[in-house]
């Protein structure tokens, strides 16, 4: 019987291991899809705006969609209200394009005190920055592609 | 049937930023490195022609999360080859993104000048 008693318990211990930080993973993944699904429902009410009422064309509508997410995303970094979003709901709050205005405006914020010039302008791009560097780059690599295939004849899925 | 693209933009977008929280919980990689990744990601997937159609499907669930600054770029840049031949390998990307990224530096500068950090409790 305890010899029984202890195993079970010994299992037990061993599963609840097993199981808790990947039931936390799973609750982390539930809060980020939902979060993250709801910014980008709030960004496909943005493009009805522009296409229905605006009137915008496609890059027209892209644009808009750009720019007053990333504007909302600045003002609520800066009213202090993304940060407990982040807390909340992790990657869902990082990955749309507000994480990407939230993620200048936070460190620039942050570094104020040295400076307009190296606290607030450079550290504006301590994340943006890498972003834009390995996005630019990789969007030249592949346009150096697509150039040279087109100059072949050979068909490219775009 | 806008109802629909509204679901789809939510789950879509959901199901993206879920690909972020698993990297995040399961790889310890930092935000900045997954906002690179997302970028990166998007870029290519784009160029392989395997983001347009989530975009067509998905709308704002798919041009929302940073895959979507991916997407714009390196449509931009083939968009601009078409246009102005190698010359657009340069212009195209940021072309495409410019309202994103003026509207990132001018309205994040304003906003790390306007407000100051919360104090962490």
């Amino acid at each position: 019987m305890d010899i029984n008693k202890s195993i079970k318990i010994k299992n037990y211990n061993e599963y609840v291991k097993q199981k808790m930080p990947k039931s936390k993973v799973f609750l982390d993944c539930i809060k980020a899809f939902f979060v993250g699904g709801a910014i980008c429902t709030v960004g496909q009410g943005l493009r009805l705006l522009a296409q229905e009422v605006l009137l915008l064309d496609d890059k027209g509508t892209a644009a808009f969609v750009a720019m007053v997410l990333v504007f909302l995303g600045a003002l609520f970094t800066g009213l202090g209200l993304y940060d407990v979003l982040g807390n909340f709901a992790g990657a869902g709050s990082i990955v749309p394009i507000t994480g990407f205005a939230n993620s200048i405006v936070s460190p620039a914020m942050e570094y104020k005190r040295e400076g307009m010039v190296l606290g607030v302008g450079a550290k504006l791009f301590s994340i943006a920055g890498p972003v834009l560097v390995y996005g630019i780059s990789a969007s030249v690599l592949v346009g150096i592609v697509y150039f040279i295939l087109h100059a072949c004849g050979v068909a490219t899925p775009l | 049937m806008d109802f629909m693209d509204f679901v789809n933009a939510f789950w879509v977008g959901g199901l993206i930023c879920v690909v972020g929280q698993l990297l995040l919980s399961l790889t310890n990689m930092t935000s900045a490195r997954i906002l690179v990744a997302f970028v990166t990601a998007g870029v290519i997937l784009t160029a392989l022609g395997l983001y347009q159609p989530l975009v067509e499907f998905a709308g704002a669930g798919a041009t929302v999360p940073l895959t979507g600054f991916g997407y714009s770029l390196a449509t931009g840049v083939i968009e601009a080859i078409g246009e102005k031949g190698f010359l657009g390998v340069f212009t195209g990307g940021i072309t495409a993104g410019a309202a994103g990224i003026t509207a990132a530096i001018v309205f994040g500068y304003l906003a790390a000048v306007i407000f100051n950090p919360k104090i962490k409790k």
